[in-house]
């Protein structure tokens, strides 16, 4: 479970306060105005934003002290997901040791991870020479490779078109379902939040609400929900 | 969230480096006798000192942005090592440049023969205009590299937005050329600024009499001919002053540019038209001529001894390339050490960021004389010739590779952090496959800096020098004052060919590592 | 390896052997122990009869000494010039070096105790005969040089020569230096440094005339085989100059630095002075110079300063230098 405890995160003129919990594997996305603070949200619980007061818990554990790479957490961010003077292979390593002093099991293990995304053959090229789709690809065989049970994405795919980008979040749903991870997507898009998520967390005026059903939430919006999609 | 062992090295790096400049500053001025004063000229001094300083490193900037335009959206056979070669004045030995450029702008020399074939009466080089010439000779070169790192800095994909907006030229350079130029020049210009500042024998020598005096001269004089500590001791802390005063002014006004991380796509810089390809023609060309013909000159002067220069030239050479590759690991490790704590804190980098550019306002003159005070209890400074060459060069070459290292670091923190920080990559790991290869290009340029720099040193080692310790520099000096101008000439080139060599191995190193 | 074991044996003997022998340390200009320099010589000299092992520290002398204080290394200190010879004698590091000076041959009276001149020369100013066809009769005549002739001169604040040369106008001018020198100024072409510098302007054909010494034509002459490069001698004198050699006074080695002074003296080593320095030895009778130096035209007339009429004058004559080559 993954809990939020009486938590504000505070910058400058920047509240937002969060007191809520979600169950592990939920999938729970995350819409609200722009600068309402998703992805700050999704940064505490990364662990690049150390909330002013109150606990960010997992399975009841203060995640506090622990450094952004120790977390039970994967986080895709809008871009620079993969280092571009390291091969697909090595990005991908980077998620199993990030030393990468990998065995011979664990390369073979990459591998398998590229084919699963479709990315077969490709371990040897470097970021520069893919496509939008391919390095979102790659990004989320990492995540597949890391297995951590928290998933956090800050919208990796918005570059994308629609046909890829329903794609990639049918890849992340199969990805959820392997590693049973709980997933937390901020989105623009509610049609994403409908297709994706059977949870929604609206972001707005300070508050970060706690997750109630997509379909609830959309059939009948709250109003800052209605203004924000107009 | 600092980035536990690399923060701990890099204040231990800084805590070092403040060290070695403070304390022997500190030697100093315990064994000054009397009680220090300025002297007539002083003022004189101060003056043109500042004056000669910010318009050779105005003009050294001002002309270093067509020149890297020009080179960073022209591709032409030649280009790299166009770009190699240009670099080679700073890293010229003064005393070389000095002669180099005399037999190009000199009363005899290339330019004014050429003005007397057309009928036109010489110009003299000797005069304020002749310290401007020779500093902006010596140091339009890194001026250019740092601008065009600046441009090869901007990811390619800010041009396509650029060229898929529509953007006028006028526009691209508004949007992406001037925020670029904002963050890169005022650090160029405190560099050139501070080299200037701290320039002599290039100064007197073209400036063609005492009017010419800079603060450096008045140091050297109070050292090595007066002996009055007390006075070298108040000459470097005005300079110091001077220095801190401009560090100072330029922290304020250095922006970063934040344009975020590219997919190291190679530039799409254009320019179509007539008008910018002459003036790109004329920029590139002007500037080779400008800077390659004194090389030529050297090259010439120098060949003819080359071929026979005596034994202990190249055992010398030997002894210089030693140091200089010493200086080079040393200088290179703390630099990175510094620049990635920099970049990275967010308590502290104001103080250590100022200890890292903190030997550039130093004298190396007084330096040397501290460590002579500070090491001569304990041991025969003469045994130690060598060590403290390195640690001179070391605090000498630093704040040029840091300065050269931190913008980057800084990017490299902007784009890369929270991803390493999210995959648990840190401390040695993330400095072997993330730190250094994403820094590669100029932690080659800044240990080529630093090898040719420690190559050309000579300032310090006068009072520590035995004969088994004679360096490049060193011979080259004695063979002129025994009468030996043509095997000077020879060693001299000697001298250039090593500092470029050794400068242009780590440079291709670090270009050739980035693209890998 | 096993000759890397015969190497540390040999080694270790070598060691053991230089314990036993007295080792005798000579603080000498940066000049000296390059293969172009008097150095090696003088060791080879003196260690063939002395049993001891004559090691030269070279580098900076006076500031070396200054910042050593009681704890210099050295023994005897060679290539001190006559115009820093007032401070080193304040700074008291220095006894009496004992010996008989009747054997000096130079051209001024030396009475001093403590330092022994071994070589000495005159500034002058040198032209180059198949540029400068008509050069200047007279340190006068100096001051009004045909438009375009260009002399390059040293900084007197940086280099002991171009300390001499003020010294030198200040001897002949007295409290008209400085107008001697803004009627030169618009014909120094530039101010070095030092001497090196210079030499190497002149030598390029950059300027017309540079201020050297009375015995630097004796290097292209014989080094060179070129006559073309000669000494302007003017009738109003020629400024001495003189390179000495002392004993410190808390040596521990007192008898081996007496021995290297007495034979500083003698003509063996005197020989070895002209090639070597370029300059003239100072107790050689003039008939004993090497082949080809008494040819050297050198000028009538010497000044000399004493140490304390060089160190009363040093100040003003600078600051005049100073002052008017600033205007």
């Amino acid at each position: 479970m993954l809990q939020f405890d009486d938590v504000l995160l505070a910058q400058d003129d920047f509240r937002l306060t969060v007191d809520w919990s979600v169950g592990a594997g939920a999938r729970v996305a995350v819409i609200g105005p722009s600068g309402a603070g998703k992805s700050t949200l999704l940064s505490a619980v990364a662990g690049f934003f150390a909330p002013r007061r109150g606990r960010v818990l997992w399975q009841g554990a203060d995640l506090g002290p622990l450094n952004p790479g120790a977390r039970p957490v994967t986080i895709l961010f809008q871009d620079q997901n993969l280092f571009p003077h390291l091969t697909l292979a090595l990005n991908l390593g980077l998620g199993l040791r990030p030393d990468l002093r990998l065995s011979a099991a664990q390369k073979a293990q990459v591998d398998t991870v590229l084919d699963r995304v479709g990315l077969a053959g490709m371990g040897a090229r470097k970021p520069p020479q893919l496509s939008g789709g391919q390095i979102g690809r790659a990004s989320l065989a990492r995540a597949l490779l890391r297995a951590r049970p928290v998933l956090l994405l800050d919208e990796p795919f918005a570059a994308l078109g629609p046909a890829l980008k329903a794609e990639m979040l049918t890849l992340v749903g199969e990805i959820a379902d392997e590693t049973g991870a709980l997933v937390m997507m901020v989105t623009h898009d509610p049609a994403d939040a409908r297709a994706f998520a059977a949870l929604t967390v609206l972001v707005a005026e300070g508050v970060a609400h706690a997750p109630v059903e997509t379909a609830v939430l959309f059939a009948d919006p709250p109003p800052a929900l209605r203004a924000y999609l107009g | 969230m600092a980035r536990g062992p690399v923060a701990v090295i890099g204040t231990g790096a800084a805590v070092c480096v403040a060290a070695l400049v403070l304390l022997p500053l500190g030697a100093v001025l315990m064994r000054a006798s009397t009680w220090p004063a300025f002297a007539p000229g002083d003022g004189q001094a101060v003056w043109f000192t500042l004056w000669q300083a910010l318009v050779s490193a105005v003009v050294s900037c001002v002309l270093a942005v067509p020149v890297a335009r020009a080179l960073a959206r022209r591709r032409f056979v030649g280009r790299e090592v166009l770009i190699t070669l240009m670099g080679a004045p700073f890293l010229l030995p003064t005393i070389v440049a000095v002669m180099g450029l005399i037999a190009v702008f000199g009363r005899s020399g290339l330019a004014n023969q050429a003005l007397a074939a057309v009928g036109v009466p010489p110009l003299s080089v000797y005069g304020a205009q002749g310290v401007i010439l020779a500093h902006v000779f010596l140091n339009l070169p890194l001026a250019v590299r740092m601008v065009l790192q600046g441009w090869q800095a901007i990811p390619a994909e800010r041009f396509r937005l650029a060229e898929s907006l529509g953007f006028a030229p006028a526009q691209v350079t508004r949007h992406l050329e001037v925020p670029m130029l904002r963050a890169i020049l005022p650090g160029a210009f405190a560099v050139i600024f501070v080299i200037c500042l701290t320039s002599f024998a290039v100064a007197l020598t073209l400036g063609g009499g005492p009017k010419a005096t800079t603060v450096e001269l008045a140091i050297y004089q109070a050292v090595r001919f007066d002996f009055d500590l007390g006075r070298a001791a108040l000459l470097a802390g005005l300079q110091f002053a001077l220095c801190a005063l401009v560090a100072v002014l330029v922290w304020h006004v250095v922006t970063q540019a934040g344009f975020g991380a590219g997919l190291d796509r190679a530039p799409v810089l254009r320019a179509q038209g007539v008008g910018p390809l002459l003036a790109d023609g004329l920029a590139i060309g002007g500037t080779a001529v400008f800077l390659l013909l004194p090389l030529g000159t050297i090259a010439v002067r120098g060949l003819p001894g080359l071929l026979e220069l005596p034994d202990a030239v190249w055992a010398a050479a030997g002894r210089s390339v030693t140091v200089a590759l010493a200086s080079t690991g040393v200088t290179v490790a703390t630099a990175l050490a510094l620049a990635l704590r920099v970049s990275d804190a967010r308590w502290g980098a104001g103080v250590i960021d100022a200890v890292a550019l903190l030997p550039l306002a130093t004298s190396g003159l007084v330096l040397g004389t501290g460590l002579f005070l500070l090491v001569q209890p304990w041991a025969a400074p003469s045994s130690l010739a060598l060590p403290v060459t390195v640690a001179v060069n070391v605090a000498m070459s630093l704040p040029f590779v840091y300065r050269l290292l931190l913008p980057e670091a800084r990017v490299l923190r902007a784009d890369y952090g929270r991803l390493s920080e999210s995959l648990g990559l840190q401390g040695i790991s993330w400095l072997r496959l993330v730190a250094v290869p994403r820094l590669a290009r100029p932690l080659g340029f800044g240990a080529g800096l630093a090898a040719a720099l420690s190559m050309g040193d000579l300032g310090v080692i006068a009072l520590f020098a035995s004969d088994q310790t004679a360096t490049l520099p060193l011979v080259v000096q004695r063979l002129m004052g025994a009468y030996r101008m043509d095997t000077a000439a020879g060693a001299a080139l000697l001298l250039v060919v090593i500092s470029f060599g050794l400068f242009w191995a780590f440079d291709w190193w670090g270009r050739r590592y980035a693209t890998v | 390896m096993k000759t890397s074991i015969l190497a540390t044996g040999l080694s270790c003997i070598a060691l053991a052997a230089s314990a036993e022998t007295p080792v005798l340390t000579v603080y000498a200009g940066d000049y000296f122990t390059s293969e172009w320099g008097p150095g090696p010589a003088i060791e080879a000299g003196f260690e063939a009869f002395c049993a001891c092992d004559l090691q030269f520290s070279t580098g900076d002398l006076l500031p070396r000494l200054m910042l050593e204080g009681q704890r210099t290394q050295a023994d005897v200190v060679i290539g001190l010039t006559t115009d820093v010879l007032a401070r080193a004698r304040e700074a008291g590091f220095f006894g009496p070096h004992g010996q008989d000076l009747a054997a000096l041959t130079l051209p001024v009276a030396w009475p001093d105790d403590t330092f022994l001149p071994f070589n000495w020369g005159h500034t002058a100013f040198i032209y180059d005969t198949t540029r400068l066809t008509s050069p200047p009769a007279t340190l006068a005549a100096m001051r009004d040089l045909p438009d375009g002739v260009t002399v390059v001169i040293q900084d007197p604040r940086t280099s002991i020569s171009g300390l001499a040369l003020v010294l030198w106008v200040k001897s002949v001018y007295g409290d008209q230096a400085g107008a001697f020198w803004s009627d030169l100024a618009p014909h120094i072409l530039t101010v070095t440094k030092d001497w090196s510098e210079s030499y190497g302007l002149f030598t390029s054909g950059e300027a017309d005339m540079v201020l050297s010494y009375t015995t630097s034509p004796a290097y292209h002459i014989m080094a060179e085989n070129d006559l073309s490069k000669q000494a302007a001698l003017f009738p109003e004198g020629h400024y001495f100059m003189a390179e000495t050699v002392g004993k410190i006074a808390g040596t521990d080695q007192p008898e081996l630095a007496d021995k290297f002074l007495a034979w500083v003296l003698t003509s063996e080593f005197q020989k070895t002075v002209p090639a070597a320095n370029w300059s003239l030895p100072a107790a050689l009778p003039q008939a004993d110079w090497p082949e080809g130096w008494s040819d050297l035209p050198l000028p009538e007339k010497v000044l000399f300063l004493t140490e304390d009429a060089a160190e009363a004058l040093r100040v003003e004559a600078v600051e005049e230098w100073r002052a008017a080559l600033s205007q």
